[in-house]
């Protein structure tokens, strides 16, 4: 059974520096407000682990919490690029991050072998390509048939953080929507933390609901709006003005840190 | 030119996404990203072929967008889809066994065997400009049916050489795909707002095939990195029809 926490102590109790953090949400149920949360307590040298580093990552990468980004597609989804995630790669500011890239599939994969605990997944990937020259990817042989296949090794992150409609009192969880990675980033860390919308008596079926019970998941803290400017389907919708505002804001140093200052960390 | 066109005429940008719906015509499923392919395929369902079976990364397969997206995860996705599925039951389940017959991709760079960048530009570890990385790309190309490419045509996208090379085209060309074992056919056509470029057949290298509009094979040479071949026999675009074009304004406005 989960510990219900408030997401300070959620966070404080669970992340530390210098860890590797996984937060998933695949441009569905991000959890914004346990990045804001890791930004607040000032939390530094983090592996960031995310397929999408979307807004979030940009955040806490111009935060100064990042040492190492693990990633497969960093761009603002429909708008461009990731300011933040960028000034880090080409300027090195506010510090230099060290950068693991994959593909979508690679990722996936790499999370599903952690759940799994197997040491690597295997896909039919990466083949012909520049990644695997600056990547983890390995090749393996099938033994059954000779073809040679894609190895990408397990993610098995110190924490996963993950988004969710609604939990019981429990803390077994149910989102429902587009599902990404977040049941293979639970099951493959070694400590889980839940943001939900709402904390219920009851978890009634969805359609398309995904469960996660609540012995699997360490902390969860209710947190309304957790997702913004993500979104929770059935409870908020994506914020794409801010998406496309963020676009702006971020493109400047100064204007991202004073934003930051009113936003997040006052 | 059908006497009826209501309104200005096709932009060279409108055409593009129209020759694009086109290639859907007889398609059952294709493979989209947001933009001018989300675009392309939700013109294609409106005119050529309600039953197409729309799929975003994101995991919503048989989408009915009522609106064109602004990320792949728009909720209205999700709410309109025959299923949602996980992100590795998309990349495993769906497009690693070639179930999707056609992908629409872009990219920051593309060379003449319709090879893609969208990794960096500049050198990878002290990059002129970062971009956003592979997303799905190189397993989407290698594995759904075939691929269409969709890109504005300027020299700094069509390149001699890629700085990166992110997703496989028709790697050095002729059986560079069957090496690698590859399932899917790959780029069948890559659609640019000057034209369509088509591999030739036998050595996979992209020929120019159709113009459109009134560009002529010269301008499209000039604005490609390398020595351009241009098919004898060359067409120029079917313009949109007025249906097309009413069908893709109203779309946008909506």
């Amino acid at each position: 059974m989960a510990e219900l926490a408030p997401l300070c102590e959620a966070i404080s109790e669970c992340v530390g520096d210098g860890q590797s953090l996984a937060l998933e949400g695949f441009t569905h149920l991000i959890p914004f407000a346990a990045g804001h949360e890791v930004i607040r307590q000032g939390r530094r040298d983090l592996e960031l682990i995310r397929m999408t580093p979307d807004i979030v990552f940009d955040q806490m990468i111009g935060a100064g919490c990042a040492r190492r980004l693990v990633f497969s597609y960093g761009g603002n989804p429909g708008v461009g690029s990731l300011h933040r995630f960028r000034d880090a790669i080409e300027n090195d500011w506010p510090h230099p991050i060290e950068i693991e890239e994959h593909s979508h599939a690679g990722m996936a994969n790499r999370y599903a072998a952690g759940a799994a605990d197997l040491p690597f997944g295997v896909l039919r990937g990466y083949a012909g390509t520049d990644l695997p020259k600056y990547s983890n990817v390995k090749t393996v042989t099938c033994p059954f048939t000779g073809e040679e296949l894609a190895a990408v090794a397990a993610l098995r992150p110190d924490v996963a953080i993950v988004h969710a409609q609604e939990a019981d009192r429990e803390g077994n969880v149910q989102l429902w929507g587009i599902p990404g990675v977040q049941k293979e980033a639970v099951l493959a860390a070694k400590c889980a933390v839940v943001t939900v919308e709402r904390i219920v008596d009851e978890l009634e079926p969805r359609a398309g609901g995904v469960i996660i019970p609540g012995w699997v998941i360490d902390v969860v803290a209710e947190t309304p709006g957790g997702s913004r400017p993500s979104y929770s389907l059935d409870v908020s919708d994506r914020d794409n003005e801010f998406y496309r505002a963020w676009d702006e804001i971020s493109r400047d140093r100064e204007r991202f840190s004073a934003w930051m200052e009113e936003n997040v960390t006052a | 030119m059908s006497a009826t066109q209501a309104g200005p005429s096709a932009t060279r940008g409108e055409i593009q996404t129209v020759v694009a719906a086109r290639l859907l015509a007889s398609k059952k499923s294709v493979f989209i990203g947001v933009g001018r392919p989300s675009t392309a395929a939700m013109l294609a369902r409106a005119v050529h072929n309600p039953a197409l079976v729309l799929v975003y990364e994101s995991g919503t397969i048989g989408a009915k967008p009522t609106r064109i997206p602004l990320s792949i995860g728009d909720g209205d996705l999700a709410a309109t889809a025959d299923c949602v599925v996980s992100v590795p039951e998309m990349f495993n389940y769906w497009i690693q066994p070639g179930r999707i017959d056609v992908a629409f991709l872009g990219a920051a760079q593309i060379d003449r065997h319709a090879n893609l960048n969208s990794t960096v530009i500049g050198a990878y570890e002290h990059p002129k400009t970062r971009l956003p990385g592979a997303g799905g790309a190189p397993e989407i190309a290698a594995n759904c049916g075939e691929v269409v490419v969709i890109a504005p045509h300027d020299p700094r996208t069509f390149v001699e050489h890629l700085d990166f090379c992110t997703t496989i085209g028709h790697g050095n060309g002729a059986g560079s795909r069957e090496r690698l074992g590859f399932r899917g056919a790959g780029p069948t056509a890559v659609v640019t707002d000057m034209g369509v470029l088509e591999p030739d057949p036998v050595t996979r290298e992209l020929v120019l095939t159709h113009v459109h509009d009134d560009v002529n094979a010269n301008d499209v040479w000039e604005r490609t990195g390398w020595d351009l071949h241009v098919s004898d026999a060359l067409v120029r675009t079917d313009p949109p029809t007025a249906e097309e074009l009413s069908a893709l304004r109203e779309l946008v406005d909506r």
